[in-house]
């Protein structure tokens, strides 16, 4: 269709869609008006059946652990799906060549940049790591940890040191960690069958609410997700930018 | 006030899908995406918020009729996670189709017309 | 049954293995633990079938959160006999694509291995699963290990682009479901489907729940690709590599199918009670747009996978209005249609892919007179032609009757001819593709349209090979006698008929999952009638005069009177244009598609 046609029909189809929607959504409580009985019953049973006291934690990683099997794989997957579309064919270059890459330092850092990035590093790897263990007691977990875990080695990364940041997080280090990471949380589900006779159930001990080893499975969960996600992540970056100094070294 | 938040939400999910019908930019595109997904973001917390309740963290807030609902928080965090690895596919996507193509507009893209 | 949910766990867990080792696995490794698994998946399966047949299906509460008070809390897997026999069936045919796989890449490493398990743990999770959330999980699963796996190839320009439109248009699907999902927590406080059918009870459907209806149908229709939401997928399936195509073509769409047929017995049934007069004709006039559409669209290809997606839209027709008449005799007929269906495709997938292997080419007239070299490829090929087209008395021909007889109890007595048609239309493509690898019929073109996407890009730099490993037909060759066989073994068809009988049993599905309690109404089943041969006879005999009309019907052309022929060469050459690949009018189509449901839905429905 030519470029009018596509907006005309759009036009007349959005409009009808955007009726649609707004029809169904006066059919809403209204806003902060909302009485479902599944979260009433989640804020009732966290404390006391789990010793778990953030709730979002305790439907992640245990009552609804099996959705959280599917995210952490729909993660793995697309990015065992960019490695196969960024993979380099016959003819493009294997590896950035050492100096380049090193002068081709893409934010080109003063020397200030340089060693506050790099001061970084071990400051967001301790936050990262804390965040991931804390994940049942206060708000995070393994998916929001292992993000900023991630984070660490794009530390070097801005402070101009591609290399370096690789030599921090080795490619097969971190596609180990991505994969283990996946690995071990489909076993935890199958350890459940094993140990309590059923999928994802819980059979670890339950601690005291609000300590640091407490809510059974959910810090364990949580260790293999913050190792798949922070994994995950970093194998997606280096694929992506080793495709930037791929498209720099065939220009030249 | 009260329909406001689910206005929006209608807003971006149909602005999002024009921003895709109108792109010439593979990009801008995956952007729009992300504009529609948002829009999801918005219906599912509009849904379980309660007038000022509290994060449903029990640590330092006890009465439990001050807090929003958690279910639909697990399930916007489900959403983000998927956004941000179908995101990354597309621009992996899109990085090969300016190779094979020479182009990022859609216009350009013609292996497949019928 | 504590082998409830490992259909799911096992592959995933092999998955991530794969990828750990997968710098150090050989290759033959590799095809031994995917195929192993697969194949594990297969028996697992089928013992939930032979445990949930005869009236027990049961829900399984991963993490041990049962009801309590009889609400549900976690996660269940509500497993019967349709659910688990869909699973069984998806795991044969993902171990028969990756037997396919040994010999048909050259060069593969554990990721595609990886992937496949992926998306054979997702589909098996989708087809089981109870929870509505769940299941819009491992839609996205299956998404994301589909899109990557499409633009496999990614030195071609084709599945670049493939990719991208697919991954777009399932995307937006996706979000529309996220929305019906998010408008019925907050009518119902429920995820699980069981859960939210018994809060919504009889209560009469208001806009709310009309638009989440639709929402979630158009969602879902997305994967389904039903007309105008169908663009992505003759992209997608044309581009992929074979054994990708068979699971898409296979099993993919179908399951969109699955889920709109589940949603509406859990969920909708009851809400829509008084208005399934009307609800019934908006699906069938999708349905039949659909139907009509890709049986057009497929026969007018030369590009081989091209042709063979668009037959399945074709087919997908028939599945929307079998699953439209909103009945069990209907949904009965969709699922024996649907394994029929699926092994034929999968075959004539495999078997272009077998084409492609030894030619580099899928075109038709660039095959020309090539079949000679490869006999038994043809015969193949000719065989599902004649299975696309119903012919008595393989599966196909039971489900169809099982279809017709629904359409005339639904008061749709014209909805049979458009079976007929597309049988006739898909049918026809096959054979006459046959009749051209044959050398049949004139070498060359009448247009230009499409050849060079059916080449392989490097095709002028490498020559054809000269050898077809015996594997690659063999796995087709099992696999169409299966589509013959299947439906004539005793009591399989009527056994699908009692099974749809319970799946569509409202009130009772909510009580065996919510408490347990197994009660069904008695299901019946049903005979084929005579006029059912003479459809599929006149379907096949017409398939066969539509390809002797595709090889030799040029001269013909000449006497035909301007006027009348004009028309028709107008009206597909602007169908055809449609098909653009921009992801842009896709987008468009699909906003209308959304609103079109929600429209009708809101004016006729309330």
């Amino acid at each position: 269709m030519s470029r009018r046609a596509r907006l005309a029909l759009f036009a007349l189809a959005g409009g009808g869609l955007a009726a649609v929607l707004v029809i169904g959504f006066t059919g809403l409580p209204d806003f902060g008006a909302y009485h479902g009985v599944y979260g009433r019953i989640i804020d009732g049973i966290g404390v006391t059946l789990r010793h778990g006291t953030d709730l979002i934690t305790l439907l992640n990683f245990d009552v609804r652990a099996f959705d959280t099997l599917g995210e952490e794989f729909i993660l793995f997957a697309s990015v065992l799906g960019i490695v196969l579309i960024l993979r380099q064919l016959r003819g493009e270059r294997q590896e950035p060549h050492k100096e380049e890459a090193e002068e081709h330092s893409f934010a080109r850092a003063s020397a200030a940049l340089r060693t506050l990035a790099l001061g970084l590093v071990p400051a967001i790897v301790a936050i990262g790591v804390y965040i991931v263990v804390h994940g049942q007691i206060t708000p995070g977990g393994g998916f929001q940890g292992g993000v900023i875990l991630a984070a660490a080695p794009l530390g070097a990364f801005l402070a101009g040191r591609y290399l370096s940041m690789k030599a921090i997080a080795p490619h097969l280090l971190i596609e180990w960690g991505d994969a283990i990471g996946a690995a071990g949380y489909a076993l935890l589900g199958l350890s459940g069958l094993v140990f309590a006779g059923i999928f994802l159930r819980n059979y670890i001990p339950l601690g005291t609410p609000g300590h640091l080893l407490s809510g059974g499975q959910l810090d364990v969960a949580s260790v293999f997700v913050g190792l798949e996600v922070s994994g995950a992540f970093l194998v997606a970056w280096t694929q992506f930018l080793d495709q930037a100094m791929l498209v720099r070294g065939g220009q030249q | 006030m009260s329909f406001l938040p689910f206005a929006v939400a209608a807003w971006l999910f149909v602005i999002g899908l024009y921003g895709i019908v109108s792109s010439n930019n593979l990009v801008r595109t995956i952007i729009s995406l992300t504009v529609v997904q948002s829009s999801t973001y918005l219906v599912l917390l509009g849904v379980g918020y309660v007038s000022g309740g509290k994060g449903a963290i029990f640590a330092d807030i006890t009465q439990v009729s001050k807090a929003v609902d958690p279910v639909v928080q697990v399930l916007v965090l489900t959403d983000i996670v998927i956004e941000a690895t179908v995101t990354g596919l597309l621009l992996a996507l899109a990085v090969q189709a300016h190779k094979r193509f020479g182009s990022l507009d859609p216009h350009d893209l013609r292996a497949l017309r019928d | 049954m504590h082998i409830a949910a490992l259909p799911v766990f096992i592959p995933l867990l092999a998955a991530a293995m794969l990828v750990a080792f997968r710098h150090w696995a050989p290759r033959v490794l590799n095809d031994a633990v995917a195929t192993g698994v697969g194949a594990a998946v297969v028996v697992l399966c089928a013992l939930l079938l032979a445990h949930t047949a005869h009236g027990r299906p049961f829900a399984y509460w991963m993490g041990g959160w049962r009801p309590s008070h009889s609400v549900a809390i976690g996660i269940s897997l509500s497993i019967d006999p349709i659910g688990a026999g869909l699973a069984t069936y998806m795991a044969v045919l993902v171990t028969a694509a990756l037997i396919y796989s040994w010999r048909y890449f050259d060069a593969v490493d554990g990721l595609y291995h990886a992937l496949m398990l992926v998306f054979l743990a997702a589909m098996a999770g989708f087809s089981l699963t109870g929870d509505l959330f769940n299941l819009a999980v491992f839609f996205e699963l299956m998404g994301a290990v589909a899109y990557a796996l499409t633009a496999y190839k990614i030195e071609e320009k084709g599945p670049i682009q493939g990719g991208i439109n697919f991954a777009i248009s399932n995307s937006v699907g996706a979000y529309a479901i996220f929305t019906g999902i998010a408008l019925l927590y907050a009518r119902t406080g429920a995820l699980n489907m069981a859960q939210i059918g018994a809060t919504l009870g009889h209560h009469h459907a208001d806009p709310l729940v009309l638009v989440a209806m639709s929402l979630l149908f158009i969602g879902f229709l997305t994967k389904a690709a039903a007309v105008p939401v169908h663009f992505w997928l003759a992209d997608a399936h044309a581009v992929a590599p074979a054994p990708v195509s068979v699971l898409f073509s296979g099993v993919m769409v179908e399951l969109g199918i699955y889920a709109v047929a589940r949603l509406y017995w859990t969920i909708f049934a009851g809400p829509l009670g008084p208005h399934v007069e009307e609800l019934r004709a908006i699906l069938i006039a999708f349905g039949t747009l659909t139907a009509l559409w890709g049986a057009v669209m497929c026969f007018s290809q030369r590009h081989l996978k091209r042709l063979l997606a668009f037959s399945t839209i074709s087919h997908v027709g028939m599945f929307v209005c079998g699953i439209g008449l909103l009945s069990a005799k209907g949904l009965a007929g969709v699922a024996v249609y649907v394994i029929g269906h699926g092994f034929t495709k999968a075959a004539l997938f495999m078997l272009s892919g077998v084409l492609l292997h030894r030619f580099r080419t899928i075109d038709e007239f660039d095959l020309h007179g090539k079949g000679r070299e490869l006999p038994w490829a043809v015969v193949l090929f000719a065989v599902g032609g004649l299975l696309l087209s119903a012919i008595p008395v393989a599966t196909l021909f039971f489900g169809k009757s099982l279809l017709d007889g629904a359409a005339l109890d639904g008061g749709y007595p014209w909805l049979p001819a458009i079976f007929v048609i597309s049988s006739m239309f898909t049918g026809g493509a096959v054979l006459r593709v046959s009749g051209r690898l044959l050398g049949w019929g004139p070498s060359q073109p009448a247009d230009e349209r499409q050849a060079a996407a059916a080449r392989e890009e490097e095709a002028e730099e490498e020559a054809p090979r000269e050898y077809t490993p015996p594997l690659m037909l063999l796995v087709p060759a099992v696999l169409l006698l299966g589509a013959i066989v299947i439906g004539l073994i005793p009591g399989a068809v009527p056994g699908i008929e009692i099974a749809a009988g319970h799946f569509h049993d409202h009130t009772a599905y909510i009580n065996w999952v919510l408490h347990g309690h197994v009660h069904f109404a008695p299901a019946s089943t049903s005979h084929v009638e005579g006029f059912d041969y003479a459809y599929a006879g006149g379907a096949t005999l017409g398939a066969i005069a539509l390809a002797a009309l595709g090889l030799f019907g040029r001269p013909l052309k000449r006497h035909l009177p301007h006027l009348l022929l004009q028309p028709v060469v107008v009206a597909v050459g602007g169908l055809r244009e449609l098909h653009s690949g921009h992801i842009g009018d896709y987008i468009a189509w699909w906003t209308a598609g959304a609103a079109a449901l929600g429209g009708a839905s809101l004016i006729f429905l309330r």
